[in-house]
């Protein structure tokens, strides 16, 4: 009898005890030695898997950046590919430690669902796509028009917006994967496609012809995609976040994945130097080693890179970035990280 | 040594029964409390909005289906309606064709005509045996893929048209005069109704049949033309327009709906035609033996005879297939039907960020779907039930 309820009563504590053993994300990622990073189901440029399953792109590369600036590896990730329904449930369930999957930062995900959002690692706004053969080239000609998206997006909020303040009917058909509303398109079930212009211009490339459709020039809306985390870790949120404007500020001063070792060895700039991690023990408050930076571009590279290398001109996305908000603040755009000091 | 009252107390059978069940329950109301607890506490903990004042606030977002008055403007709540009609829309109109359709190859499979039986069953064994998710994509993408663009749209009399955005139909307009019609039609309803009556009673005190069925649709089908043409057809159509991109006006079907109630009457068919069957088999071959001797016909030998006794071994898994039917069509998120699951577990979730409460809406509605779904057929089971002789 007593066996029992000695039982019963250890069975108790224990339940009750759980919540006590919580610990800070980053002393865990360090502890098992890799984290989960919730990227898209494919999105080419942003985040996509290649043939043997590698994922690379833009929104990839922030979570290498933070897997180099806390192991000196940028490879100690886990990659939970999630559609948009599924991401903030994954991120505020645990499942995931960083959503890096072009999400917009807007004030109800910060405030109301229990998300901090670290940063901005591409500027982007809502556009339409069209088959040319329509003629259409305005997104004021769309009255009336079946338009079709994806789930979960606040490009379902910005539409109703646009054609609710431009006084158009319009006929939402709207997916829950990415890749049923390319298909449906391309099947001739919408007039026009729309999601953010980069999502745009990325799956455009996987239409049966990419050349038949046009993107058209109006952008309806803002859209800052960027790293999310948990709300309520702020160490956590500190290695994302200076993790990325790192990627920034090396851009700013010249420190890129080609040159960061050579620059390293001779610089006698005290800002490349404390990015270099030989002056000013930049890594003690991140709980980071000093080198976290100079990993960052060594093993990823500067954000420059990284956009050439992924959704640059050069690349099937092609997005010009000169002209854009996505270029450095000394050439125009809006890309401005603080001081890493 | 006597035993105590205390001991007895202690020993007794019931008294410990009790005991052992009180700490079960009261263990059960702990670890729920446990789990609310901590949810509650977690989420304040995380920053997360909770609570249901949410669904009187604005959406904000457009539905492509809705069967009320829906707008940008309107509350989650009006959002969550639109889903439920729709999810309800799809529902009922998959179970009445799967009923039928389930039914007709039911019978099919048993016939003694080697080709109709043959066919009935690589229907139900195929349809059977492929995944319902995989038939709802084939059907959508086979549906748009067959179907013109709206500009070259297939034409009926100007005024149905067909294409990949749905199908369009006139919307019928009654004036004021028209209400004539609509009386008589259901005053010739009411007639049919006592000539059924009329002629069950007079066949079972002479023996002498009357086609109540063929006389009475000649009368409601008749009286009510007859109507229109006296009053001079009071009836105006709403035609559906070629307007910009699409057709405006009249009724319309979308694509979506179409392919979805499609799949799932044609899946479920396949269930309910076996369930049909192995109702049917399940009559001793005697009471067809019996039903023929006396000189009944095929036809009324299944109707009179076979049917009655089946339903009783055919209504509770038909119900199963009912309820399958309803939760199935949660699917329809895949081909982007607006259904409850779409728009109120999907874009209002996402928009509010309130998963527990949204979730836990949509169970239970869908919960009270199948409940009420059951009562209904065990009502009916009831009914049908053969009382053993």
């Amino acid at each position: 009898m007593n066996n029992i309820k000695n039982a019963i009563l250890g069975l108790l504590c224990s339940v009750l005890m759980l919540p006590a053993a919580y610990a800070g994300t980053l002393d865990t990622v360090k502890e098992q030695g890799f984290f989960n990073c919730g990227v898209s189901q494919g999105v080419p440029g942003f985040s996509n898997p290649d043939e043997n399953g590698n994922w690379s792109g833009i929104d990839v590369d922030v979570c290498r950046a933070v897997s180099a600036a806390i192991f000196g590896d940028a490879d100690k990730v886990k990659y939970v590919p999630l559609t948009a329904k599924e991401r903030f449930t994954a991120l505020q369930a645990g499942e995931i430690d960083v959503l890096s999957r072009n999400t917009t930062w807007t004030l109800s995900r910060d405030a109301q669902i229990g998300l901090e959002f670290a940063g901005v690692n591409f500027y982007d706004g809502q556009g339409f796509m069209v088959r040319k053969d329509s003629g259409i080239t305005s997104a004021m000609e769309l009255d009336s028009a079946s338009v079709c998206t994806n789930l979960g997006t606040t490009t379902e909020l910005n539409m109703a917006d646009f054609f609710r303040a431009n006084s158009m009917a319009y006929e939402p058909v709207v997916f829950e994967k990415a890749d049923e509303v390319v298909n449906a398109y391309d099947e001739g079930r919408c007039d026009t496609y729309t999601t953010d212009k980069s999502g745009l211009a990325a799956q455009r490339t996987k239409l049966a012809d990419p050349d038949a459709h046009v993107v058209l020039p109006e952008t309806i809306s803002k859209e800052p995609l960027g790293p999310v985390v948990r709300e309520g870790d702020g160490d956590w949120a500190d290695v994302v976040r200076w993790s990325l404007n790192a990627m920034i500020e090396a851009e700013e001063f010249g420190l890129t994945n080609s040159n960061v070792k050579t620059t390293c060895a001779i610089t006698s700039n005290p800002v490349v130097a404390r990015l270099c991690g030989k002056e000013g023990g930049t890594g003690a408050g991140l709980n980071l080693g000093d080198s976290w930076s100079y990993d960052i571009v060594s093993l990823v590279g500067n954000y420059g890179d990284v956009y050439e290398k992924h959704v640059g001109e050069n690349t099937p996305v092609g997005l010009a970035r000169a002209g854009s908000p996505n270029a450095s603040y000394k050439n125009g755009g809006v890309l401005y990280a603080p001081p890493a000091r | 040594m006597r035993p105590s009252k205390f001991s007895n107390f202690i020993f007794n059978r019931t008294v410990q029964g009790t005991f052992y069940q009180a700490i079960t329950l009261s263990l059960v109301i702990l670890g729920v409390y446990y789990i609310v607890q901590n949810t509650a506490e977690n989420m304040m903990a995380r920053g997360l909005a909770s609570g249901f004042h949410f669904l009187g606030v604005e959406s904000q977002f457009d539905i492509g289906m809705t069967l009320i008055e829906y707008s940008p403007t309107s509350t989650y709540f009006d959002a969550f309606i639109v889903g439920l009609l729709n999810t309800l829309l799809v529902a009922g109109i998959g179970i009445f064709f799967a009923t039928i359709v389930g039914f007709a190859f039911g019978i099919m499979r048993l016939s003694s005509n080697w080709l109709i039986a043959k066919i009935a069953e690589t229907y139900i064994e195929v349809i059977r045996n492929i995944p319902l998710l995989l038939q709802i994509f084939f059907w959508y993408f086979a549906v748009l893929r067959a179907l013109p663009k709206p500009k070259q749209s297939l034409e009926f009399m100007d005024s149905i048209f067909l294409n990949n955005r749905g199908l369009f139909l006139p919307d019928p307009n009654f004036s004021e005069s028209s209400s004539v019609i609509f009386n008589l039609f259901w005053i010739t309803i009411v007639i049919s109704i006592f000539i059924f009556v009329w002629s069950k009673r007079r066949q079972n005190r002479t023996g002498i049949t009357f086609p109540a069925f063929y006389v009475s649709a000649a009368l409601i089908v008749g009286v009510f033309f007859a109507a229109l043409a006296a009053t001079g057809f009071p009836v105006s159509f709403d035609i559906p327009e070629l307007k910009g991109f699409n057709y405006k006006g009249g009724m319309k079907l979308i694509p979506e709906l179409v392919a979805l109630t499609f799949a799932l009457s044609m899946y479920t068919a396949a269930f309910i035609a076996e369930v049909v069957r192995a109702g049917i088999m399940a009559i001793s071959k005697g009471q067809t033996e019996a039903a023929k001797s006396v000189g009944l016909k095929d036809g009324l030998v299944l109707r009179l005879i076979i049917i009655p006794q089946a339903l009783r071994v055919i209504v509770p898994p038909l119900t199963n297939q009912y309820l399958n039917l309803t939760k199935n069509s949660s699917l329809a998120a895949a081909i982007a039907y607006p259904d409850l699951v779409l728009v109120f577990a999907g874009t209002a979730l996402m928009q509010t960020g309130q998963a527990i409460e949204i979730i836990g809406m949509v169970m239970g509605v869908y919960l009270f779907l199948s409940l009420f779904t059951s009562i209904i057929m065990n009502l009916f089971n009831r009914i049908t039930k053969v009382g053993e002789r």
